[in-house]
């Protein structure tokens, strides 16, 4: 049997020449990482190295969460992605479900051309693009001018940075996020809504009872993906939008964990609250995936 | 699809259409609320700046001027940065699709030894990973720091696109690689003359999804670069947009504090076009192979 092995081995070592790389760098860039995790125990020294610094146990993690910032910076994390989450989920689907109405393909495309565009913009402009729009003297305060005759200093209000935060967010993501339920939609069976017709089944009748069922699959696994990423959710983005006076709002876990680790240079500190996130992150995933088990029979693993 | 369009008609009752109309009208809206905000960029960024300043958009042509650009293209910060994206970018593409689509064939391959293995190797990497500051102490501890490498190296294998590559392969009829053994090819050689040749589809599609994330990127630029000369284009435009720093030879005159306000307005504006068109124009061109990956992604 192990010969029979090591000859396969031989014979078809070319194949295990192309796996390398790939084999390599996510041994270097992921599972080495996981190792360091083990900082978040320790008081980390460069100089000292993994095994040369003292272990400290739990105390990042206690003094993360006993920190008088701790409560607001979690639920600032939490509100921010499931709110995304609700509110955003739904948009793609009922977005495709619409444009799944459109008989005439050429219109349809040019729809989806232009509702895909903001996708392609990055991150960074999006900000960019919001702080000119939201500032005081910007067109949008321009507009409610008609109306108040204060403007809004959106980006220094903290009740206004998730508002903020989400409909940007939809607005540039929800058409891009519609294409897998519209590549769904046109698998789906034009008989059985013929059928239906027949049945006097009304427009709407058909949308929920066949083109939402088709739906549903698609609409489970991603789901699932979603509440897994819920703890990591627009990291980047809540970064570029901060300022100091939406901080409030606006300070979540991962944004902390660059300003302390990072920024500031404490790296145990960092890394024992990047694990925390990382683990209820992980334990979202698994309930998540179980509970829709439980539901419907999709799973992700 | 189209065939249930005439009973479609048919059938439809007066609340159907009704409803198809709303329908209409409503996305009509969705297309207006995602392109005003551009046309305004764009349109912002050729207005005159105490103009817009004061009275918003103006279609007087009196009021035009392409000064914004000049002083982009003057400086030199935002081209340099342009560059250095190109450039990670494409570096970022050639190493990630390579040790995919390599790492992909080799899984496809039903009787190969280990395979369970490595297949748990990579999807544990999936789910777990060791967070922000490890992973940039392992970059700093290879002495990336500061090198384009650092850009390139990290995050190059995803795992979700290596997945989707075993399942394109795996989709290639086994007869085609038995056949060429028998003719006598290596297995090399039926890697690069018959697999890749087909799996042009999937390779262009995870090339340009990979071209485009990194182009967008700015935030391992941001923790991983100092050098100033190495900045990739979007913490350039950081910069600009976000931390308002204008660079001093995009207002190299001695103008008063309140005009360089305005004028530094104009450049923000003129460098979310410059740094958004390229994508914009280009990504109408690639729609289909967008649609074409999201099929080869629900496959599973």
């Amino acid at each position: 049997m192990k010969r029979n092995r090591m000859a396969y081995i031989k014979k078809n070592w070319v194949l295990y020449l192309f796996l390398a790389p790939a084999l390599l760098s996510v041994f270097i860039f992921n599972y080495i990482p996981m190792y360091g995790v083990l900082i978040a125990f320790q008081n980390f020294s460069v100089t000292k190295g993994i095994w040369g610094s003292d272990w400290v146990g739990l105390a990042h993690f206690t003094s993360f969460l006993t920190s008088p910032n701790f409560l607001q910076i979690f639920l600032n994390t939490i509100k921010l992605s499931s709110y995304e989450l609700l509110i955003g989920f739904p948009v793609p689907v009922i977005l495709a479900l619409m444009l799944h109405q459109i008989r005439r393909s050429g219109i349809k495309k040019n729809i989806q051309l232009v509702i895909y565009a903001p996708y392609f913009i990055s991150t960074v402009v999006i900000a960019g693009m919001l702080f000119l729009f939201l500032s005081p003297a910007g067109p949008i305060n321009g507009l409610l001018g008609l109306f108040m005759n204060r403007p809004v200093s959106f980006m220094s209000e903290p009740d206004y940075f998730r508002t903020i935060f989400i409909t940007s967010g939809i607005w540039q993501g929800a058409g891009f996020a519609s294409i897998v339920y519209v590549a769904a939609l046109s698998n789906s069976d034009p008989q059985l809504h013929d059928a239906a017709t027949i049945d006097g089944a009304s427009l709407l009748q058909r949308i929920w009872h066949i083109d939402l069922q088709v739906l549903k699959p698609v609409m489970a696994v991603l789901f699932i993906l979603a509440i897994g990423g819920i703890m990591g959710v627009g990291f980047e983005k809540a970064y570029l939008l901060q300022t100091d006076r939406n901080l409030p709002a606006s300070e979540i876990i991962d944004t902390y964990v660059y300003k302390r680790g990072l920024l500031a240079g404490d790296w145990s500190f960092g890394a024992a609250v990047g694990l925390f996130n990382t683990v209820i992150g992980l334990v979202l995933l698994a309930t998540a995936n179980q509970v829709v088990k439980k539901l419907k029979g999709e799973t992700l693993y | 699809m189209s065939s249930s369009k005439s009973t479609h008609l048919l059938n439809s009752s007066k609340t159907d259409r009704i409803i198809l109309l709303v329908n209409k009208v409503l996305l009509g809206l969705v297309v207006v609320v995602v392109t005003v905000p551009l046309l305004y960029v764009l349109l912002g960024s050729f207005l005159q700046p105490q103009i817009l300043a004061t009275k918003g958009l103006s279609f007087n042509p009196d009021h035009w001027t392409v000064d914004g650009y000049i002083r982009i293209f003057q400086d030199g910060t935002i081209m340099r940065g342009f560059f250095n994206s190109v450039l990670y970018a494409s570096g970022f593409t050639f190493v990630a699709i390579s040790f995919t689509v390599l790492a992909g064939y080799a899984l496809s391959v039903d009787d190969l030894v280990g395979k369970k293995f490595f297949v748990i190797f990579f999807l544990v990497a999936m789910f777990f990973n060791g967070g922000m500051i490890p992973t940039y102490l392992v970059v700093r501890s290879l002495g990336l720091l500061n090198t384009p490498w650092a850009i390139i190296l990290p995050g190059a294998v995803g795992v979700w696109n290596l997945i989707l590559a075993r399942t394109y392969f795996k989709a290639i009829p086994i007869e085609l690689k038995e056949a060429a053994r028998i003719d006598g090819a290596s297995d090399l050689m039926i890697f690069w003359k018959i697999v890749l040749p087909l799996a042009k589809p999937i390779i262009f599609v995870l090339a340009l999804f990979a071209f485009i994330g990194q182009w967008n990127a700015y935030f391992q630029a941001m923790i991983y670069l100092d050098d100033r000369s190495l900045y990739p284009l979007q913490l350039v435009l950081r910069e600009i947009l976000i931390q308002n720093e204008v660079q001093p030879g995009m207002i190299a005159d001695q103008l008063a504090r309140a005009e360089m306000q305005k004028i530094a307005e104009m450049i923000k504006y003129s460098s979310i076009v410059v740094a958004s068109l390229p994508l914009l124009i280009m990504y109408p061109f690639f729609q289909k192979y967008f649609e074409k990956g999201v099929m080869v992604g629900s496959l599973k």
